[in-house]
């Protein structure tokens, strides 16, 4: 179990530095970020820490990665070594370099697919909100349809018919996932564009893209945003699914979820390695989801109700 | 009201089986090219074309598709030429077995969990079960089924391969597929805990708890006979919600400990384009799934008298 006695050991010192950043910004900082840095808690730190080490990473890719990301630089399934300090894949690639490349990869392509899902779904849904009558029943009878079949198994029809490559997979997952938004974009939108000041706005004569981009997506920012951080996991989990199944991202990418099939023969000789990768998608999600429950906790004002 | 709804899931179901069938009528071009690929013959695509019927016109079809469905009768593979319904048969059954399996794993589990935590809540039992609900929910499903085969299969507890054929007993077939299962079980209780915990909270603020408590009845007795009566119906809702999620999370799971189910097939399927089984699973999946919401509608409707005489 040393293992496991080392993985404990990385997250406490991950907490304890997310600890002394978060004294350290106390200490610095004044005025109003100083005052976001002394409600937040460990969690959040820790959170916040452990999003930005996976975007630098995922920056310095190459400059981090001792070999490149495709290249056969060993024999096959090589044990942990100086040389090669996670061993070689199923082909002979070096883990490390992989895995460093995944985050590259594998978290690239979630977000790309969540922005994408954001921008079509609540661009939609407020459009629908905005404009009501007969729009507003055709996209929202439409999207509970869509919304009626699992969201996986949707995404399986559809990547059949589309075929499995990373473009089809981004376009599909986004799809389904654009669904959601507007779900969510729409009903908070409705109870914009009953104020006041949309109608006045519209009394001004101003349009649609006026109003959705002035006066409505300014309001409803805070739930989009905490939705965004709750949606990026989703998608990244169903990407990483669709990968293990052999249907997403496919090698020679390096991508977490292929990855973690490719080298599953190894867990039933006790090698933990093909662990790591779905290790670095668990840890991703846990650290999104501590960060947006840190901010929906803000945005709901819970704080100043308890004080 | 209990019958509306009930066609209101008809309907939906219809609905549904459109959005399915369509959806390949959403290609740029015609299915058999597209599946044939670039460098396919005229002579071979126009073949392909009339063994999936493509010269009919749509609602034709999608009428006979249907009908066929309902039937049983799903039409041919187009990878190997064997009807469907014989590629479905059994694995529809091992699915189910493995869904019904978690169910009854999960359920008791969470809703003990549930009700213990909002018994004690704020305690460490509160904190932890909350915890480790927070982390089961972020993981993904064969990140836990790989834990479980090195720490339970690993060590030969269990087997970490689930060969069944027509002679396994049911205690062997409990047996074998107890891993998939208990993966599925962790991750569907989670929510389900958290959610029974939340429903019993909320209730235990309302006055006639307070009465009770005030008579000095003991808290478990108030929880169990006060509040959970008044909680069936969001827990049943729950229930039937992850229920309906196992739905989707039997295909990784079955692709991890190479169960013989429906969702490996479906993965298969997929992998070789077959979109004439895609569809009929989806639409099986996609049945389930909404089968499954229509009883938690219906059963919480009935254990709410409010609810059943609305107006």
């Amino acid at each position: 179990m040393g293992f496991a006695a080392s993985v404990t050991l990385g997250l406490a010192g991950l907490f304890a530095l997310a600890w002394v950043l978060r004294a350290g910004a106390r200490a610095l900082l004044t005025g109003h970020s100083r005052s976001i840095a002394s409600d937040m808690p460990l969690t959040a730190a820790f959170g916040l820490l452990v999003i930005v080490i996976y975007a630098f990473v995922a920056i310095a890719a190459p400059l981090l990665a001792p070999f490149p990301e495709r290249d056969i630089v060993g024999t096959q399934f090589q044990a942990w070594s100086a040389d090669h300090p996670l061993g070689t894949d199923r082909i002979g690639r070096d883990m490390l370099s992989r895995l460093i490349y995944g985050a590259r990869n594998t978290v690239g392509i979630a977000f790309a697919t969540t922005a994408l899902a954001f921008v079509v779904g609540s661009l939609l849904g407020l459009w629908a909100a905005l404009t009501g009558g007969w729009l507003d029943q055709i996209l929202s009878r439409f999207v509970d349809a869509l919304m009626a079949i699992p969201a996986l198994i949707f995404s399986l029809l559809l990547l059949t018919i589309f075929g499995t490559s990373v473009l089809s997979l981004i376009l599909v997952i986004a799809a389904v996932d654009a669904t959601r938004v507007f779900r969510l974009a729409r009903s908070v939108a409705q109870g914009i564009v009953v104020m006041d000041y949309i109608e006045a706005a519209r009394l001004r004569g101003e349009g649609a893209w006026f109003l959705i981009r002035r006066e409505i997506l300014p309001n409803a920012m805070a739930p989009l945003v905490a939705e965004f951080g709750l949606r990026f996991c989703f998608v990244f989990l169903s990407i990483s699914s669709l990968s293990f199944l052999g249907l997403g991202i496919k090698p020679p990418t390096a991508d977490w979820g292929s990855m973690v099939r490719d080298n599953a023969t190894l867990i039933t000789f006790g090698d933990v390695t093909p662990l790591l990768p779905a290790g670095c998608i668990a840890l991703l999600t846990v650290a999104v989801n501590f960060v947006v429950d840190w901010q929906l906790y803000r945005a709901s004002g819970l704080r100043e109700a308890t004080q | 009201m209990i019958l509306t709804r009930i066609a209101l899931g008809v309907g939906l179901l219809f609905v549904v089986s459109l959005v399915i069938f369509w959806a390949t009528e959403l290609l740029p071009g015609d299915l058999a090219t597209q599946l044939l690929g670039q460098s396919a013959t005229p002579e071979t695509v126009a073949a392909l074309r009339a063994q999936l019927g493509l010269n009919d016109p749509a609602p034709v079809r999608y009428w006979a598709w249907l009908t066929g469905a309902l039937t049983g009768d799903f039409g041919v593979s187009l990878a190997n030429n064997r009807p469907i319904a014989d590629l479905i048969g059994a694995r529809l059954g091992n699915t189910v077995f493995l869904a019904l399996y978690a169910a009854a794993l999960s359920v008791p589990i969470a809703l003990t969990l549930g009700i213990l935590s909002a018994l004690w809540r704020n305690s460490i039992f509160d904190r932890m079960a909350n915890a480790g609900a927070l982390g089961a929910i972020s993981l993904p499903e064969f990140f836990i089924a790989y834990i479980l085969v090195l720490w339970l299969a690993q060590t030969g507890f269990f087997p970490s391969m689930v060969r069944i054929n027509p002679t396994t007993t049911f205690g062997d077939r409990l047996y074998m597929t107890f891993l998939p299962a208990l993966t599925l079980t962790l991750v569907v209780t989670a929510h389900m805990m958290r959610m029974t915990r939340a429903a019993i909270i909320n209730l235990m603020a309302s006055p006639y708890i307070e009465m009770a408590r005030l008579k000095g009845l003991s808290p478990l007795r108030i929880v169990l006979r006060h509040a959970l009566p008044n909680a069936l119906a969001p827990i049943i809702n729950v229930v039937a919600l992850n229920l309906a999620y196992l739905i989707t999370g039997v295909v990784v799971v079955e692709v991890v400990f190479v169960y013989p189910g429906l969702g490996q097939l479906m993965v298969d399927a997929v992998s070789n384009r077959d979109i004439a089984v895609v569809q009929a699973i989806a639409l099986i999946f996609a049945a389930a799934y909404i089968g499954l919401n229509l009883i938690a509608d219906v059963l919480s409707t009935i254990t709410n008298p409010r609810l059943m005489h609305r107006r």
